[in-house]
């Protein structure tokens, strides 16, 4: 029940951090893939900048996990074909609708309701995914 | 306390995603949003015809728990922590936009023009937005991963598959906003 609490309250702060951020606005996504503003650039560069370090730091520290296991972060499969045809598609659709999954859940609680058409498209899109993935290249 | 009405600069939101997924790795879970439409299938019971969708969905309770916390957040924002909610892209931006169609540029924070409970009268925007949203899912699944997955966390771990993730997400983003953005609007 703790636990739960725990997530819930990760959740909320993220959500919160994605539409106070603009993250979640069609507009930034738009002026992103225009290279017109350093905005979103900003926040993806400096997420990752520091999550380098905090990974580099639990690694090179041999860093446990609050219950006292050890932090696996499970290295992607190797492959080209997955990786950039997946990618490009989610591009493509992240470009269009101008939202990302997590931002997705985030404009639900703000009340922009044509999201959730959105996000039944994308429920839509990993089920045939789920079809279709013996025929794909991996 | 005033600044936290008004939309949060980068340096402040980058900082905070990094946190979150720091809380989540010590926590022993790995920060990825997309997983949740997986989920959402094996619930709705594709587990029966497709095994791909067979896992036991409630190893990933805790990324349910956030997805709720990421709804509630985004009420929060948009009703407590937010007055004026417009979002101040570039000027010249708006004027292509506008020209585009968007009359809504730079005075709100989605465009009404697809966003607005208008649209569900509206096959054609109904049509784009579900295509949106196919091609994520889709995609997301495909590449193992969306932007939390591959951008944030899999980057962080300095892993090439995300690098070439990220690479096919900005070349797909590129292509929709510059090559088939002026066939659709």
């Amino acid at each position: 029940m703790k636990r739960g609490i725990f997530y819930i309250l990760i959740g909320v702060i993220f959500g919160i951090t994605m539409f106070k951020s603009e993250a979640a606005s069609w507009f930034r996504i738009y002026e992103m893939f225009q290279f017109k503003a350093f905005h979103m650039y900003g926040i993806i560069g400096s997420a990752l900048a520091l999550g380098v370090i905090f990974v580099q730091f639990i690694k090179r520290g041999k860093i446990k996990s609050f219950s006292g296991e050890e932090i696996i972060i499970p290295p992607k499969q190797k492959s080209v074909p997955r990786y950039l045809i997946g990618g490009v598609l989610f591009g493509l659709g992240w470009a269009l609708a101008g939202a990302c999954p997590g931002p997705m859940f985030t404009l639900t609680g703000a009340g922009y309701w044509p999201i959730l058409v959105v996000i039944g498209g994308a429920v839509a899109g990993t089920y045939i995914y789920g079809l279709l993935r013996s025929k794909l290249p991996h | 306390m005033e600044w936290i009405y008004e939309p949060w600069p980068w340096y402040v939101s980058g900082p905070m995603i990094a946190v979150i997924m720091l809380l989540l790795l010590m926590a022993g879970k790995n920060f990825g949003m997309s997983a949740n439409l997986r989920t959402f299938c094996t619930i709705a019971g594709a587990g029966k015809t497709n095994d791909f969708f067979r896992f036991d969905w409630k190893s990933q309770r805790w990324n349910l728990l956030l997805v709720a916390g990421a709804v509630m957040g985004g009420f929060l924002a948009n009703t407590v922590l937010s007055r004026d909610t417009k979002v101040n892209i570039n000027e010249d931006v708006v004027v292509e936009l506008q020209n585009m169609g968007f009359e809504s540029a730079g005075d709100a924070y989605l465009p009404t023009e697809i966003f607005s409970n208008d649209v569900f009268g509206q096959p054609i925007t109904l049509g784009l937005l579900l295509l949106g949203g196919f091609l994520v899912g889709f995609g997301a699944r495909y590449a193992g991963g969306c932007t939390s997955g591959h951008a944030i966390s899999g980057m962080s771990d300095l892993q090439l598959p995300s690098l070439i993730a990220v690479i096919g997400f900005f070349a797909g983003g590129l292509i929709m906003i510059n090559l088939l953005f002026p066939l659709i609007f």
